[in-house]
């Protein structure tokens, strides 16, 4: 399966972890994150989700993510799956996998991997509200997540 | 020639997803273009006005006002990603 992946139908994170691990013998940890839509945000009760994306550019800048991972830590493998259209709450929307010898690295490449995607990786969410249709807009704490990582230096590799 | 795509809210509020533009004479950059969208009537001058808040790609990485643009070019224009 490719590293990178941008879909309509739902994942099984189980599947995505034991393409990780199926026949490797070097694999001492796999990190995952699994982000789901919540039935609630910003004070508004949300009945459903619609992802857009940029077709093109939005698997060239999760690949992008995944390679600066790659060089700042030393991993095994990764994988990254994000949907797009339209979600119910309780459905998954992205998931990161990555795997590493120890979990040092895999947990660090995980966070980084989703505090870089929340802000670099060209997704909208629409939510369907009481009110109507609103834009998700972008926050501030968002920004600070990825910007630590730009402070902190690489370990391992 | 350059191909402008526009995404999400901006792509409402713009009543616009994509269209063709041609390039200024000279070493044109994004902030050329931007004037141009900026000079546009009606949600146009609002949407491009300083201190709005969009972010710019060319050929599907990201930039900005300064990144220059050539023929054959793809620009795209949207607000802070919201994905995750």
């Amino acid at each position: 399966m490719a590293r990178v992946r941008v879909q309509a139908e739902p994942f099984d994170a189980g599947q995505e972890i034991a393409a990780l691990t199926a026949g490797r013998r070097d694999v001492g940890a796999v990190a995952t994150f699994v982000g789901l839509v919540r039935d609630l945000n910003e004070g508004s009760a949300v009945s459903r989700m619609t992802l857009e994306h940029y077709p093109g550019m939005t698997e060239k800048a999760l690949e992008d993510i995944c390679a600066e991972a790659a060089r700042r830590w030393d991993l095994i493998e990764l994988r990254v799956v994000h949907r797009v259209g339209p979600l119910e709450p309780g459905e998954a929307i992205v998931l990161v996998a990555v795997s590493s010898a120890h979990r040092g690295e895999a947990f660090a490449a995980c966070e980084f991997l989703m505090d870089y995607l929340k802000t670099r990786a060209p997704f909208w969410k629409k939510e369907q509200t009481p009110s109507g249709e609103r834009w998700v807009e972008a926050r501030d704490s968002d920004e600070e997540a990825a910007a630590r990582w730009s402070a902190e230096p690489a370990r391992g590799g | 020639m350059v191909t402008l795509l526009y995404f999400a809210s901006l792509r409402e509020r713009l009543g616009c997803a994509s269209e063709q533009m041609p390039l200024p004479p000279g070493t044109p950059t994004v902030g050329d273009l931007v004037e141009r969208l900026r000079s546009r009537d009606g949600g146009w001058s609002q949407a491009f006005a300083p201190g709005r808040t969009w972010r710019v790609a060319v050929n599907r990485d990201m930039a900005n006002l300064a990144t220059p643009v050539k023929p054959g070019d793809e620009i795209a224009f949207f607000p802070p990603v919201t994905g995750g």
